[in-house]
């Protein structure tokens, strides 16, 4: 069994401009996989070149097996959800799901069946004459959504889909996205900025930045175990503490402390200790429980945020941030309270660049 | 302080009541109209007024001496409409317009496509390539066209170079076609540009991502969404091919006399000015008649 994408060496120029530099991809079948990335990483780029909007300037690209590298759209068995869902605005609804398989020549009355089950199964029967300009965000996204699937794609390629939604309306896809992902077993691909939904909906993330492929893990391990800064810092919140690595279990901090950070880096290697914001804690000073390790600071500044707090700490050498947990009876120190920060050596993981 | 909160309170009481909300329309209404004043009153005096005396005209008589009575008003003129010589020529000129107008669409569609999809700077060049015929009196450039298109001219001279034998295109209806294809095609493709540079290019791909090759996708998204270019750009280029003058005139001698010319000498030549004007008038309101219609199916179909 051949995996479902599969990018070797994928290389996309425009002009001058490097878009997507020598990746290597998998993407198994029955996968959710998410590329996540800032703004002009070449996720999106990625993506099209998979649906065949773009062509690789060098490199192979299978599908299920078959190279596609310059193959047009129409002839891959892969569709895509847009961005803003780039919907026909001369289409009612029926017509824009059924557009698909008019096209790859199924009969007028099957494809309307087809596409009516559909929109059905998305939640918008009885919708099937309205114009997609006469809906809102939501609707129109389950319309590109029915319109895609109903052609029954070995590969769903999602371009930020839920971008353009509010909050609440966000989740809520989110869980119907994954949900219908398990249910059509088939693999989603999908791009997005936001860590967040990245690791709420993905099987596997891909950390893309300035072209490169930085990490391809599971969301615990690319949050756990980021391989580098760029990563621990684009995924969740994170403190930085610079310093060098003494041996392979110490780091001597920008400020001459030791801490506990075990690491396979060469000593004298210049290195970050990541440390996630609640995975520490603010102690009374000189207080640190046993087998824990500690800097000291002062309370800087108090953010509530109903659920936690976050703290900014102020070291001798920088700022850190610390998230406790809102429980009640916590105790709450006020600004300029002397206090240590301490933290399980497992809770940390050592970056380089 | 009293003295600030008050005048508040009181706009907080007008704000709420119909007759504010009425009397603010009103006004907004009537700056509109002062703006549009010098155009209202151009029209009447431009358009208004000379239709209505060829109205008047189009139902007076012919006097012996080549004048027109304003009297002994009959509907003479429109009965000699029907005579097959005015038919003949008036479905000649609506086929030459008709023609015209696909030849244009047809050329025209993919240019303006090509410009849409280019890159500003390109756009903006090509742009005033498109326009730079006007710089030139229409005249002027019908008359390039009669140098062309002469017998001892550049066209010929190459068609006989090349062996296809001696051809004469001057005084044909095909130097009409071509003549009137080169004076409006810019007409066509002006808006076509604009209708089609308007569309979001992602729902091209999207129709080609769900397995549309490239000329079902230009049936289905492209073609039906560019509508109101096509319409536009149709009617701006076969309502002035109708009523052709000049083109016809000078390239299209005389066994080819359109509606235009026809017009004119009954004007100059024949002095039977109520037949003229009926003749114009009917033109007119088949025109209107036509453009009505066709933005009704258009707006229908968008």
């Amino acid at each position: 069994m051949s995996a479902a994408v599969e990018l070797t060496a994928i290389t996309k120029r425009f002009g001058d401009v490097v878009a997507v530099d020598a990746i290597d991809l998998v993407i198994e079948d029955g996968e959710f996989f998410a590329l996540l990335g800032p703004s002009g990483c070449g996720k999106t780029t990625t993506l099209r070149m998979i649906a065949g909007l773009d062509f690789p300037t060098e490199g192979s690209l299978k599908i299920f097996g078959d190279e596609v590298g310059t193959l047009p759209p129409n002839k891959r068995p892969v569709n895509t959800v847009f961005q803003n869902y780039a919907l026909f605005p001369h289409m009612n609804v029926l017509d824009n799901v059924a557009f698909g398989l008019k096209m790859s020549s199924v009969g007028k009355a099957e494809a309307r069946a087809a596409a009516r089950e559909m929109i059905t199964t998305v939640q918008l029967a009885g919708l099937e004459a309205r114009r997609p300009t006469q809906m809102s965000g939501g609707q129109q996204q389950r319309v590109a959504l029915a319109r895609a699937l109903v052609n029954r794609p070995k590969v769903l390629l999602l371009d930020e889909p839920l971008g353009a939604l509010d909050l609440k309306l966000r989740q809520e896809m989110q869980g119907e996205l994954k949900r219908l992902q398990e249910e059509l077993g088939i693999s989603f691909v999908f791009v997005t900025h936001d860590q967040e939904e990245a690791l709420t909906m993905s099987d596997r993330i891909a950390v893309m930045n300035e072209g490169r492929l930085l990490q391809v893990a599971t969301p615990e391990e690319i949050y756990e175990k980021p391989v580098n800064r760029f990563v621990a810092n684009f995924i969740g919140q994170t403190n930085l503490l610079e310093g060098t690595v003494e041996n392979h279990d110490t780091v001597c901090l920008a400020n001459g402390a030791r801490v506990a950070a075990p690491s396979e880096h060469a000593t004298g290697t210049a290195v970050a200790v990541s440390l996630r914001p609640e995975r520490a804690h603010i102690r009374d000073r000189g207080d640190i429980p046993p087998g824990e390790t500690s800097v000291d600071g002062i309370v800087e500044r108090i953010t509530y945020l109903g659920n936690a707090r976050v703290y900014d700490i102020r070291l001798d050498w920088m700022t850190m941030e610390v998230r406790e947990e809102n429980r009640p009876g916590m105790q709450v120190c006020e600004p300029g309270t002397d206090v240590s920060i301490s933290w399980d050596p497992s809770a940390i993981s050592v970056v380089t660049d | 302080m009293t003295a600030v909160e008050a005048p508040e309170a009181d706009e907080e009481v007008l704000e709420v009541t119909p007759e504010f909300e009425a009397a603010a329309e009103r006004q907004e209404r009537r700056r509109g109209f002062l703006l549009a004043l010098p155009e209202f009153g151009y029209l009447t005096l431009f358009f208004a007024v000379p239709l209505v005396i060829v109205v008047v005209y189009s139902f007076a008589t012919r006097n012996r001496f080549g004048g027109t009575d304003l009297s002994g008003w009959n509907v003479d003129s429109y009965v000699k409409l029907a005579e097959p010589l005015v038919r003949e020529i008036f479905f000649r000129s609506v086929w030459l317009a008709a023609l015209t107008t696909v030849i244009c669409l047809v050329i025209g569609y993919p240019f303006a496509y090509y410009l849409a999809t280019r890159s500003l700077r390109v756009r903006n060049v090509m742009l005033v390539f498109v326009m730079i015929p006007f710089w030139t009196n229409f005249l002027v450039r019908n008359y390039a066209w009669r140098v062309i298109l002469g017998n001892d001219g550049p066209l010929t001279k190459t068609t006989e170079f090349v062996g296809l034998g001696e051809h004469e295109y001057l005084f044909t209806q095909t130097a009409v076609v071509l003549g009137l294809v080169y004076g409006f095609l810019p007409f066509m493709i002006l808006p076509l540009y604009a209708a089609i540079e308007r569309i979001d290019r992602r729902l091209l791909e999207a129709s080609r991502d769900l397995y549309a090759n490239g000329f079902q996708s230009f049936r289905h998204v492209l073609l039906p969404l560019s509508m109101p270019g096509v319409i536009a750009g149709s009617i701006l280029c076969f309502i002035p091919s109708l009523g052709a003058y000049v083109t016809p005139e000078i390239l299209g001698g005389a066994k080819t006399t359109l509606l235009g010319s026809y017009i004119v000498t009954q004007f100059l030549t024949a002095r039977n000015w109520p037949f003229g004007a009926a003749m114009s008038f009917v033109l007119m309101a088949i025109m209107l008649a036509a453009t009505v219609v066709y933005f009704r199916k258009g707006g229908r179909t968008l």
